[in-house]
């Protein structure tokens, strides 16, 4: 991270000098990148990222990634919905508007479900696809990786593996790893200027 | 293990008919995208067709927020004609795109990948047209933002013993998180069209929806998450949905309404109309666009047995009314169902027993489900079904309740009718405006699948069940 920063502060005063970003490797199949994805994370490799045009199972647990965000935070957003659904009721038909309709209590709770269920669902769906964009970091239309060769290919049917720079990274050490997956291509991308693309 | 991993290559393979890689899969979909000249004339002539349709709506609209409602043909007692109707009609053609879209995918059927795009996109036009009954019923739409608890300046609060505003609440989320679902599987497709055009403008467009994605295996990670429990979501406010729908009726007294049956009964028929509206567009545009290896025969014939289940579920339905009402012993009850049999209404109800009961028995027969012709007319039947059914619940329960001195008939005026013709023709239309625009078939899902495919001739059992998600099968 330290070497990442360096290289940032390094950008900021000279605009020409383009920042390194990781060595990225190019498969022509999703098993390579799985098989690829494993030996680097066994040989040491903790910071990477794999692409794939539809989602691999298994491959989060090959780059060592795991994530529990979204779905807590859902959790949290449906637990703030029903309460939030259910004191809204609450405090219209008892406290702020009692209206005694067919003699029923004001707090006729079993009348309230619907709504409060309603609220509950839908302040955990859009926290599950707004959550999910927030964590991922989008809106980002620019990133580093897209200066990869080739890389237009990774939403369509070329898999991708990023050793990204970091602490003790040797960028020709690497690159000759890299070589001996079964990679099509291997290249070092720079990023254009130093931004903030850590998520 | 191996017996396991045959099984599921088999029903992969019969998924995926003839030699696909991703490539082509890019290909066959992304091309009625990116080459417009892709698309028939029937497309300029259905778009057409939608569009007048469309115009149609807005005269309608127009003439009855000018004049009011009274335009239509609701009266006293039957409060509530056409536009309820309608209501119940669309709300439950959109119910078989978020079911093959969340239920499908929870229960991982794989089937699901090559219709759930454009059912996701039926189940949002058809809200859409849905959500305009009640809006433009309450006589005044330019203030339903009254429906909706605010802090207001009239110091008023909407009714929460309301089945009505249940509806509110149960319609608008139900739009959002239909809108939410189907947004969230087209960002990675979005991606996929902005690498894939070759112009620049076009990509800038796509790279704006796109939001930036790339394929990383942690987005994937988390977008996976998201996906799966928004699935999980929608699954039961879909059902609840349309239960709260049959609440607006079953809290009532009107006698032939007051039934607790109603909401699974629903929901079965909500099904059954959503498929058959799926099944109506499926059918016409695999041959239209040759997305026969896509949307296959199998396809096509497991809709067909889901619309034969709930069809049967619907007629135990109807006969359980009857039941009910002879049951009950209610005085009230059992006429309505003897009105129901020969009363002014009559017609309605025979050919709903006809279009909903017995038409679809048709489809137990393979052969009847294979042809296309077949099960394209006992689509239309069921749609018009389904709308009877609702006719009969609705005009035929109110125009008859306890007092014969407050007794009536309901007549649709011409309005009634151009304002359905008018949610069809805009329904149409912007079906076919998606069909154009937007990828008309998930490609990243179908991509998985050839993933899968490929694995077919490999030896790597361990692997494959990695791969593919299967360990926990183990």
């Amino acid at each position: 991270m330290s070497k990442t920063l360096e290289h940032s502060e390094v950008g900021h005063h000279d605009h020409d000098e383009p920042v390194f970003y990781g060595v990225v490797a190019e498969y022509d199949s999703g098993d390579k990148l799985m098989e690829a994805a494993e030996k680097a994370r066994e040989g040491g490799y903790t910071q990477m990222d794999a692409f794939s045009p539809f989602p691999i199972h298994g491959m989060s647990e090959a780059i060592g990634f795991k994530c529990h965000k979204v779905p807590l935070s859902i959790f949290g957003a449906a637990c703030v919905g029903a309460v939030v659904g259910l004191a809204l009721q609450y405090y219209v038909s008892v406290i702020d508007y009692p209206l005694n309709v067919g003699g029923k209590p004001l707090f006729s709770w079993p009348s309230f479900i619907p709504v409060t269920y309603e609220c509950t669902i839908l302040l955990a769906s859009l926290t599950a696809v707004f959550g999910m964009l927030a964590f991922n970091g989008f809106p980002k239309p620019y990133h580093p990786v897209f200066n990869t060769p080739n890389f237009d290919r990774a939403t369509q049917d070329k898999f991708f593996l990023v050793l990204e720079d970091g602490e003790g990274f040797d960028a020709a050490k690497a690159e000759s790893f890299l070589k001996g997956t079964g990679a099509d291509n291997v290249t070092s991308v720079f990023a254009d200027e130093a931004g903030a693309w850590s998520v | 293990m191996a017996h396991l991993i045959n099984e599921k290559q088999q029903e992969v393979n019969e998924l995926l008919p003839g030699q696909q890689s991703y490539a082509k899969i890019d290909d066959q979909i992304g091309s009625m995208i990116l080459d417009q000249k892709r698309h028939p004339k029937i497309w300029y002539i259905m778009l057409g067709f939608g569009f007048l349709g469309a115009n149609l709506l807005l005269v309608s609209i127009a003439w009855l927020v000018y004049m009011g409602i009274g335009v239509w043909g609701n009266n006293q007692p039957v409060g509530w004609g056409f536009d309820i109707i309608n209501f119940v009609w669309w709300i439950g053609i959109g119910h078989a795109g978020t079911l093959i879209s969340a239920v499908l995918l929870l229960l991982r059927q794989q089937w699901r990948n090559s219709i759930n795009r454009f059912a996701e996109a039926m189940t949002i036009f058809a809200v859409m047209c849905a959500g305009l009954y009640p809006l433009l019923h309450t006589g005044r739409p330019w203030v339903a933002y009254w429906l909706f608890p605010y802090p207001n300046v009239l110091a008023m609060w909407p009714q929460f013993r309301s089945p009505l505003i249940w509806d509110v609440f149960a319609v608008s989320t139900y739009a959002t998180v239909s809108i939410l679902f189907w947004f969230i599987g087209l960002i990675p497709d979005f991606a996929t069209m902005r690498d894939k055009t070759k112009k620049a403008s076009v990509a800038k467009i796509w790279g704006m929806l796109a939001l930036g994605w790339r394929g990383s295996a942690k987005h994937w990670h988390r977008y996976e998450q998201a996906y799966l429990i928004l699935a999980g979501l929608s699954t039961p406010l879909v059902l609840s949905v349309h239960s709260i729908v049959s609440l607006d009726f079953a809290v009532s007294i009107v006698p032939g309404w007051n039934v607790t049956l109603f909401p699974p009964y629903f929901v079965a028929g909500a099904v059954f109309a959503g498929f058959a509206m799926v099944l109506t567009f499926a059918i016409p545009m695999r041959k239209w666009y040759g997305l026969e290896d896509l949307i296959t025969e199998k396809h096509l014939d497991w809709m067909a047995k889901i619309m034969l289940t709930t069809g049967l579920i619907v007629f135990y339905g109807y006969l359980c009314e009857v039941f009910f009402a002879w049951y009950s012993g209610v005085i009230w009850e059992m006429a309505i169902i003897q009105n129901r049999f020969t009363g002014p209404y009559a017609w309605a109800f025979w050919s709903l027993w006809f279009c909903n009961g017995l038409a679809p028995q048709i489809l137990w027969s393979p052969k009847m489900r294979a042809n296309k012709l077949v099960l394209f007319t006992v689509c239309q039947l069921v749609s018009i079904g389904m709308w009877l059914e609702r006719f009969v619940i609705i005009p035929v329960s109110l125009h008859r309740d306890y007092l014969p001195s407050s007794w009536g008939m309901y007549y649709p005026t011409i309005w009634d009718f151009a304002f359905f013709a008018g949610t069809i023709g805009f329904f149409i239309f912007l079906m076919f405006l998606f069909m154009r625009f937007l990828p008309v078939i998930n490609i990243f899902e179908m991509k998985d699948l050839v993933f899968k495919k490929s694995h077919d001739h490999s030896h790597d059992h361990d692997h494959l069940l990695s791969a593919s998600g299967a360990k926990g099968d183990e």
